[in-house]
């Protein structure tokens, strides 16, 4: 009995597992389609045409390249900004620290269309153009709160007796901090600008609302999905699915490496600790 | 993922205590700042613009206290609130059904291969959303084999899948379903093995061990998985538009054509100001009676 459930529960996790994968097989299987006209959504032939002319149809790429752009600058703005309230939260006392949690909470919580929507409203109040700037900044204010929590994690999870080992060594605050706290935290903070890059990158809902007639990649696929998307979209987004998912591996890769050296590490000290209290015992 | 994992830690406190408070607070402004002006006060602006009057020109409003603005409001769209959360309502619980097992899997049989798997679960999101939603046009199309299949056992009552509330339903469920897995996950990771095995050794039944152990102990998890996915699915519209028809519509749709093809900016404020008040009142009461304030 215990056996047949165990594998019903292994069977289902697969199941899950290969349902989440389906829809992205299907973009992928898609971008090598070769469809008599722009309805690109049942197999019609092989073709390899998107993929080696990814800017093939105008505005794709100018749109991709705006996406990229928009995330890169918003995404490093929230996380030098999210990074330093991450460590003014674990870091410091302050009064209203309940506020200031529930600030940071509030924009995981609330719907994108209400986001996108009285952002939109205060632009317009304040009739401040729509464009790049404008989503640069929507984008920055929902990047933060992703940023905080997960760089308060690491930080949560840091070993105190590390940094005061370096104070013990007479290290000042700054060099503490340069030389022990931010390597150990950095991990995180990478971590952090990788999901806020994903997030912006692939936002529509509150750019849409901000963008005036700014288009990004989302956008595009947005206006294109009406009338037909394009092979070119699919590559393209099949691309940055790859790419992203080799990053994540290798970082699993990298960080399951050290663990595995450190363990090694471990071992043969233990084993070096173990030969030296044995040579000693014998000379006694 | 850690940042989708709103955990029921309680603060840890700082732990160094002796710092000057003043460079905290240089720390915590900017960020704070940029969340007060571009988060918090839009909320009042969009309240205000909820209230303004039109002036004659299209997309020019005067400040005024229209309240009827909200009648006008929900009479026009009143019935999309109700089909949002019912939308929504339904993806969560499906969600919810479908997430467990593969957490459960995670958290206890995943080993070694914990991170690895975790990535697995996040990394469909690295395909475009609207991608991965339009790529259900293809697998649930008319003459597919997933329509045929439901068709054969005779329970669909309009004779297909897409255009339909099942769709609309299925792509919510779909999209939303990492952000109902890692939270679980998380709960049900630190959920002690060693509770399982004592409730076995107890003779408890492998039902009974799940009811009286693992989901009570997983509740934290639930309840952040449930509002992770309740919350952005019942403002979604693009499930709605990219696989049903003009009758699943939901209020996220509303909001949108209003504020931005219609440029009646006080009625989309109006059903913006609505959606938000739901939620937080559906989200509190929720809150309150699982029994977990401590999400924060």
């Amino acid at each position: 009995m215990r056996f047949v459930r165990r594998h019903i529960l292994t069977v289902a996790a697969f199941i899950v597992l290969v349902y989440l994968f389906i829809p992205v097989a299907v973009v992928g299987v898609l971008s090598f389609n070769d469809p008599p006209s722009k309805y690109n959504t049942k197999w019609y032939g092989f073709s390899l045409d998107a993929w080696t002319n990814m800017c093939g149809i105008p505005g794709v790429c100018e749109s991709f390249i705006e996406s990229i752009k928009i995330g890169l600058i918003s995404t490093f703005v929230a996380t030098v900004l999210g990074t330093m309230v991450a460590f003014a939260l674990v870091r410091y006392r302050f009064r209203g620290r309940k506020t200031t949690n529930l600030l940071i909470f509030l924009p995981m919580a609330t719907p994108e269309v209400v986001m996108g929507s009285s952002l939109l409203a205060l632009f317009l109040n304040m009739t401040f153009p729509l464009g790049t700037t404008t989503v640069i900044i929507a984008h920055i204010m929902f990047t933060i709160s992703f940023v905080v929590v997960a760089v308060k994690a690491r930080l949560q999870g840091l070993d105190p007796s590390l940094e005061e080992a370096s104070r013990d060594l007479y290290a000042d605050s700054r060099s503490t901090f340069q030389h022990v706290t931010f390597p150990l935290v950095a991990p995180g903070i990478a971590g952090a600008a990788l999901l806020g890059f994903a997030l912006s990158f692939d936002d529509f809902i509150i750019s849409f609302f901000n963008a005036g007639t700014l288009v990004t990649f989302p956008i595009y696929v947005w206006g294109a999905a009406q009338r037909g998307i394009p092979v070119q979209v699919n590559a393209l987004a099949t691309l940055v699915f790859l790419v992203a998912l080799a990053i994540v591996l290798i970082a699993q890769f990298v960080a399951w490496r050290r663990r595995k050296a450190l363990q090694a590490d471990m071992a043969s000290r233990d084993a070096d600790l173990k030969a030296l209290s044995m040579d000693a015992l014998s000379r006694s | 993922m850690p940042a989708l994992i709103p955990t029921s830690t309680s603060e840890a406190p700082p732990q160094v205590a002796a710092r000057k408070p003043r460079t905290g607070y240089l720390l915590l402004a900017p960020g704070m700042g940029w969340l007060a002006v571009f988060f918090a006060i839009p909320f009042v602006t969009l309240f205000i613009t909820s209230l303004q009057v039109p002036t004659g020109a299209s997309g020019v409003y005067a400040p005024g206290f229209d309240i009827a603005n909200y009648g006008e409001a929900l009479s026009q769209y009143g019935h999309l609130y109700i089909r949002s959360f019912i939308y929504a309502g339904l993806a969560t619980l499906f969600a919810l059904i479908i997430a467990y097992p593969l957490a459960y899997f995670i958290a206890f049989r995943g080993g070694q291969w914990k991170g690895l798997l975790l990535v697995l679960v996040i990394a469909p999101t690295f395909a475009s959303f609207l991608l991965r939603t339009y790529a259900w046009r293809t697998i649930l199309a008319d003459e597919g084999p997933v329509t045929g299949f439901f068709n054969a056992l005779g329970v669909l009552p309009e004779g297909r899948i897409l255009s339909t509330s099942i769709a609309v339903v299925a792509g919510l469920t779909y999209n939303f379903l990492p952000f109902m897995i890692l939270p679980l996950f998380a709960s049900l990771d630190k959920l002690d093995p060693r509770l399982i095995e004592a409730s076995n050794d107890l003779y408890a039944s492998p039902v009974t061990t799940f009811r009286k152990v693992v989901w009570p102990l997983s509740l934290p998890g639930v309840v952040a998985g449930t509002l992770l996915t309740f919350i952005p699915a019942s403002g979604d519209y693009i499930n709605a538009q990219l696989l049903g028809s003009i009758t699943t519509r939901m209020i996220g749709s509303a909001i949108q054509v209003n504020f931005i093809q219609f440029r009646d900016y006080p009625i989309a404020s109006a059903l913006s100001v609505m959606l938000m008040f739901i939620i937080l009142i559906v989200v509190s009461i929720y809150i309150r009676r699982s029994g977990t304030e401590d999400l924060v």
